[in-house]
């Protein structure tokens, strides 16, 4: 397994790339979707999501499970129809047009290739069951399966059966097989989902490189974060079948609308705090912190563990009682208990900081944000 | 560990035993038991077929199977088979699809539903056919001034064959097809496949193992049903006589050579199920549900 995985990081840093037919769209598809709701008997999954998918945008949908992310997903692909709403491929009605009209490219966790087809055969299938007007000839089809094969860089295993492939070598069968019908878009649903770390880390860089190359309109479902914000051009979050936020890693990293989007995306740590006389209090004490444009009153503090600064005075700053650090990489968290309802806390501290001694640490977050008491995390 | 670390400890131990395995006393009892029965209940009656069916001779043993009435139930037998088995394999396939990839209402009543003439015993099967379809059934008298003859001819045999043998495909189909789910399915239509090239090109496919082993089971009992057919036939020699009822017939008029030269022949074909069911389960075994569950 080890000598296969360095084989995908090698080839994936000095692949060549046929860029024949799979050139980059001149304009790919936009991608309009108005006040979708769809609801499951009375269960509602979607409640009205509105979004636009700009030409050759990479955009993640990214959601706890149950958020409807996949759902949109689907319905994007024709294989769920809206309760009520528009879709829209280049302002053309998309919801009019059965799954195989609307000519997508899926891609599934599960890579759900034909198991009784080899890969070429897997590759080909789009092209071959197209109505004999539209279909190239067998050696076309050959041909073209081929180049793809070479692009998701698996030359020389056309004649595999899926059993016998890795699961990063299936998934970027998949995409070759969804690639090979020349989609209008993209669409993933937790494309790497199924795969171990490793994998999973290198096929993101290859998706990326794959569309940098074809600059096809790329939707992509993950529960992953991590997975979003390093893939996306921009990130949907989704909760509880609702748009929480739409914007840039950095917008939805930095600048979180609300809570959900604060803890969902990222580490956080979360202190009940009031908000006076244009300071931010813990219990009765004002801190150094400004109280911004939120009115006064009870508010939640959500800072992240790696934005903190240790401080010397206590005064004015947060502190805590050290319960348990642990190593965290390069750095070292801590977690406290902080104020009178001892709040539990993480920090990250440098790893060569010396705590032995220490039971309490007083710091400062270097970024964060306040969110009245009554919004819901 | 080293070896030297490790070595002593190999030495104090002196023989590795299974945690969970028996007594051998008890061991060789279970196995003893377990083969004794299989030789009294199985193997000796099977050996006795074919003794007694050669006992008077090859001649006698192949004038008893190319005798015009032994000749046309071994007809009728395969005509029924020939029938009921593909009727039972659209329906088996239609039914699983629906179970299978779709919700629905009464899915699950469907599900149960499909079991039914498993529970059900085959002489009921059969009288139920003669309750609707008989001179004094429900429809009888419609079929009579239609000149229609369903009992005690070869649609009923069909009909009550088809009610016996119904579970066998969908059986095997239904849990392989809900494991495999619609994903598949799911790529194929969004490369632009019909529901037809669908259908033919990944569903079939992936499930023609387990179709053929529910086939194969459907044909057996097919051809060895006796119960359900026997109320519905009339057992008019010549006509409506199965190789079961053939040999039930002959059996009871003394004719033993000729009973169980006919015996034989169905015995042959539960040999042939048998090594076809074997095969099918050792080389497909992962795309076989059954093997599975049993």
């Amino acid at each position: 397994m080890d000598a296969r995985v360095t084989n995908e990081v090698n080839s994936a840093a000095g692949g060549t790339w046929p860029l024949s037919w799979a050139t980059r769209w001149e304009t790919p598809m936009q991608v309009t979707i108005e006040n979708v709701v769809r609801t499951f008997g009375v269960t509602p999954a979607l409640h009205g999501v509105s979004l636009d998918i700009g030409s050759g945008e990479l955009v993640a949908l990214l959601g706890p499970s149950g958020s409807g992310k996949t759902t949109l997903l689907r319905i994007l692909a024709g294989l769920d129809v809206p309760t009520s709403g528009r879709v829209l491929f280049d302002g053309e009605d998309a919801l009019k047009l059965t799954v195989q009209q609307r000519n997508v490219g899926l891609v599934f966790q599960s890579y759900a290739l034909f198991r009784h087809m080899t890969v070429l055969e897997n590759i080909g299938f789009g092209l071959r069951v197209r109505p004999r007007s539209r279909r190239p000839s067998r050696k076309e089809i050959k041909r073209r399966a081929l180049e793809l094969l070479d692009l998701v860089q698996l030359s020389g295993l056309e004649k595999r059966f899926p059993a016998q492939l890795s699961g990063g070598q299936r998934q970027r069968v998949a995409f070759a097989r969804a690639l090979a019908i020349e989609p209008r878009v993209l669409l993933l649903d937790e494309p790497f989902g199924a795969l171990d770390a490793k994998v999973r880390r290198e096929l993101r860089r290859w998706l990326l490189e794959i569309h940098n190359k074809t600059g096809h309109t790329t939707v992509f479902v993950t529960h992953d974060q991590e997975e979003a914000l390093e893939l996306a051009d921009r990130v949907v979050v989704l909760n509880h079948g609702r748009i929480e936020q739409v914007g840039t890693p950095d917008e939805v990293y930095d600048q979180p609308n609300s809570p959900f989007v604060f803890s969902f995306i990222g580490e956080s740590s979360v202190l009940p705090v009031r908000l006076e006389e244009g300071r931010v209090w813990l219990d009765s004490r004002p801190l150094d912190l400004p109280q911004g444009n939120l009115p006064s009153g009870p508010a939640q503090l959500f800072l992240r563990p790696h934005d903190v600064e240790i401080v010397v005075d206590p005064e004015r700053a947060l502190w805590g009682t050290i319960s348990t650090h642990r190593r965290h990489e390069g750095a070292r968290r801590v977690e406290l208990s902080v104020g009178a309802k001892n709040s539990r806390v993480e920090i990250e501290i440098p790893a060569d900081l010396r705590l032995e001694l220490a039971r309490e640490i007083a710091f400062l977050p270097r970024r964060y944000r306040l969110y009245p008491a009554s919004a819901q995390g | 560990m080293t070896d030297a670390a490790i070595a002593p400890l190999l030495l104090s131990t002196p023989r590795p035993k299974a945690v969970t395995t028996e007594q051998p006393l008890v061991r060789y009892a279970l196995i003893g038991v377990a083969i004794i029965f299989l030789v009294v209940f199985l193997f000796l009656p099977l050996a006795s077929v074919f003794v007694e069916a050669l006992r008077a001779g090859l001649g006698t043993y192949f004038a008893s199977i190319t005798e015009p009435d032994a000749v046309s139930a071994i007809t009728l037998t395969l005509l029924i088979a020939a029938i009921a088995v593909p009727a039972n394999v659209i329906f088996g396939l239609a039914a699983s699809w629906a179970i299978a990839k779709f919700d629905f209402s009464g899915k699950s009543l469907l599900n149960s539903l499909i079991d039914l003439p498993f529970s059900v015993s085959p002489v009921i099967s059969g009288l139920i056919y003669v309750l609707l379809f008989g001179a004094q059934g429900y429809f009888g008298p419609y079929l009579k001034s239609e000149n229609i003859q369903i009992i005690f001819a070869l649609p009923g045999m069909v009909l009550a064959t088809i009610f016996v043998t119904f579970p066998f495909v969908a059986r095997e189909l239904v849990p392989l097809m809900q494991e495999q789910g619609t994903q598949d399915e799911e790529a194929a239509l969004s490369l632009g496949a019909s529901g037809w090239k669908t259908f033919f090109k990944v569903t079939l496919p992936n499930i023609r193992w387990a179709l053929l082993y529910g086939v194969v089971l459907c044909n057996a009992r097919a051809m060895g049903e006796f119960g359900a057919v026997s109320v519905v036939s009339g057992h008019i020699r010549g006509r409506t006589n199965t190789m079961p009822l053939h040999v039930e017939i002959l059996y009871n008029e003394y004719n033993f050579a000729a009973a169980f030269a006919v015996a034989s022949l169905l015995a042959l074909l539960a040999l042939i199920t048998l090594v076809i069911k074997i095969t099918l389960e050792w080389r497909y075994v992962d795309q076989i549900a059954a093997s599975r569950r049993h």
